[in-house]
């Protein structure tokens, strides 16, 4: 076990260093740069000044290690555009981010269990065509213009649910205002991971009805209802597990569109606007913060994954 | 002795890859989805290839018939909010949105063979390092190194379809990786290694046309997730940039008028959705059909 942890580690440690020089020397190296998106009329000279006040006149390199000398203090620079530091900003829109994606993955998994298993039961007839398609289309169908046909429907012509928002917070929380703004971006966020649950739980199912100890179980007259859902499905399940590893890097994709459609205050929104303010130092901590956020999902997918699955529990 | 084995090996290889092509075909003609899916897309591709050369009116120029007409036989879909037709619109935007797709592909395709076929071959060294990278890649959430490369390299087509490419080819190099490695250990790319012929002679000629199945499959879903893309990228105002149609930025401003004139809010999404939806279904239809497993079926 202790070796799992300092091979992770060693690896998280190298993932860290790759996706921090890309996105560094990406944003450093591009033309334009913090004084590009300043007002239009500041002169040479004011100009000039930002650029040494934020230490831009130094080489990329110096200043990469200088950024990684505070990283790994865990200070990650000031913002450029709101002189507050990045470890606040970020701090105050995770929580929102994680909320969403918790939420998604709960919903996703319950619902894709539900329909991949039915989806193998009744496999080749019309539920399983039916749920099959539904799953393309899912994959198929651009996120942010369902999310947009939603609101229209939901919001605008029927009224039922907010198009935008968090909701109420803190002091005047209501658990309906709360659940109603979350319900969309839920939905719309679940079109990214859904479709893949559905059909990996259909193939891990299928896979252990053929074998061999199901085809005993059913031989010494176990019931069909036990056989299913007690033999079969448990060890079915085991799988899931680790897929959800899988998908959690292209969940943390989606909800950059769920949130900009939805006005949902999170780290998506605020990539969009670090990215749009040049805001280097708020590119670099969420980059960092979001690869961190990868590692450590990982990291607890494969220690419940062990303790689930008695094989992998013993081998370690 | 060795000779003998090794020109056998070779033809025993050589042959199936050749009937494997035609196999390939008709057995996707059993999968009706993929192949309806297949002839569809063949169509979309003329119609917004050729359709524009036919049309009269042209994408970005107001039409005179007023903004948000309805539809009429002069224009079939009706105008836009600047006046312009919407037909016309909706074909120079299939012709954009499915260039930028195809080319995001191939140049998926080509990095991500190139970094699979080495990291597979070579092995040592070059196999860490790339492959590290590929993980890399892989952990990172590709939409935030989308966003932040388009904000800060500009939005011309070119960077577009680059940065799409960029994020598009892990997966083709973690399959092509994977095959790399099972083909390099037959005799036969051996017995190409002690006649001499250089690295890249064996990647080329005999590791690459075996692998070439599976890279037709992950292309063909790489088109599908560049187009979604596209259209998500257009929707933060950071794709191909207007006057320009794609069918991702047409959506863009169309909402405002969805009670007024739907059809703007409403075509080119069904557009992208059953243009991705064909190429998902060719794609997994191309992959059941080079399931080895699939005889069984």
């Amino acid at each position: 076990m202790f070796r799992f942890i300092l091979n992770r580690f060693g690896q998280s440690i190298i993932l860290m260093f790759i996706v921090t020089v890309i996105t560094f020397f990406l944003i450093n190296l591009a033309p334009g740069g913090p004084t590009g998106v300043m007002r239009m009329d500041a002169s040479p000279e004011e100009r000039q000044a930002i650029v040494e006040r934020l230490g831009l006149d130094e080489p990329v390199l110096v200043r990469y290690v200088q950024w990684v000398g505070n990283a790994v203090q865990g200070d990650l620079g000031t913002s450029f555009n709101s002189s507050e530091a990045v470890v606040d900003r970020i701090a105050d829109r995770l929580p929102y981010t994680i909320e969403l994606t918790v939420f998604t993955i709960i919903f996703s998994v319950i619902a894709g269990i539900i329909l991949g298993v039915i989806s193998a039961l009744k496999r080749g007839k019309a539920a399983d065509h039916v749920i099959n398609f539904s799953s393309v289309i899912g994959l198929s169908v651009p996120s942010f213009w369902l999310g947009l046909m939603l609101i229209l429907l939901f919001s605008v012509e029927l009224g039922w649910l907010p198009s935008s928002g968090v909701g109420p917070r803190g002091a005047d929380f209501d658990f309906a205002g709360w659940a109603s703004h979350l319900a969309m971006p839920v939905l719309i966020l679940s079109t990214t991971v859904l479709p893949n649950i559905v059909r990996f739980t259909r193939s891990s199912m299928l896979e252990v009805l053929s074998q061999n100890y199901i085809r005993t179980a059913r031989s010494k007259g176990a019931k069909e209802f036990i056989v299913l859902y007690v033999h079969s499905l448990r060890n079915a399940l085991i799988p899931i597990i680790s897929i959800i590893g899988v998908l959690i890097p292209r969940l943390l994709s989606g909800a950059v569109i769920t949130e900009a459609i939805f006005g949902w205050t999170g780290i998506g929104t605020l990539i969009i606007e670090a990215a749009n303010g040049r805001d280097y130092p708020l590119i670099m901590g969420i980059t960092v913060v979001i690869t961190l956020v990868v590692i450590v999902s990982n990291l607890l997918v494969d220690i419940i994954y062990s303790q689930v699955d008695p094989r992998v529990k013993n081998m370690a | 002795m060795l000779g003998a084995s090794v020109k056998e090996e070779v033809n025993q290889t050589e042959e199936p890859r050749r009937r494997r092509r035609f196999v390939l075909l008709s057995r996707l003609k059993q999968n009706k989805v993929a192949y309806i899916s297949l002839w569809f897309l063949v169509l979309v591709h003329a119609v917004v290839f050729i359709g524009p050369l036919l049309w009269p009116y042209s994408p970005e120029e107001l039409t005179g018939t007023g903004a948000l007409a309805n539809w009429s036989l002069q224009h079939p879909f009706g105008t836009d909010d600047l006046g312009r037709d919407v037909f016309a619109r909706m074909l120079h935007g299939g012709r954009v949105t499915l260039l930028v797709g195809l080319c995001a592909m191939l140049f998926s395709l080509i990095i991500g063979t190139i970094i699979g076929a080495c990291a597979g071959f070579f092995g040592k060294v070059v196999e860490s390092v790339l492959m590290r990278i590929t993980e890399a890649m892989m952990a990172i959430p590709n939409f935030f190194f989308v966003l932040v490369a388009l904000t800060v390299l500009g939005t011309t087509p070119f960077m577009v379809v680059l940065v799409i490419a960029l994020t598009g080819w892990v997966e083709i190099a973690r399959v092509v990786y994977g095959e790399t490695l099972r083909w390099k250990e037959y005799e036969f790319v051996e017995a190409a290694n002690a006649a001499g012929a250089t690295a890249k002679r064996i990647l080329m000629k005999y590791v690459i046309p075996q692998i070439l199945p599976s890279i037709i499959v992950s292309g063909t879903l790489a088109i599908a997730w560049a187009i979604l893309t596209e259209s998500a990228i257009s929707y933060l105002g950071l794709g191909i940039q207007p006057p320009t149609p794609t069918w991702g930025n047409m959506l863009q401003n169309s909402q405002q008028y969805i009670w007024t004139a739907p059809i703007l809010g409403v075509l080119p999404g069904v557009a992208i959705t059953i243009v991705v939806l064909a190429y998902n279904f060719l794609g997994d239809g191309l992959r059941d059909a080079l399931d080895p497993r699939f005889a069984k079926k």
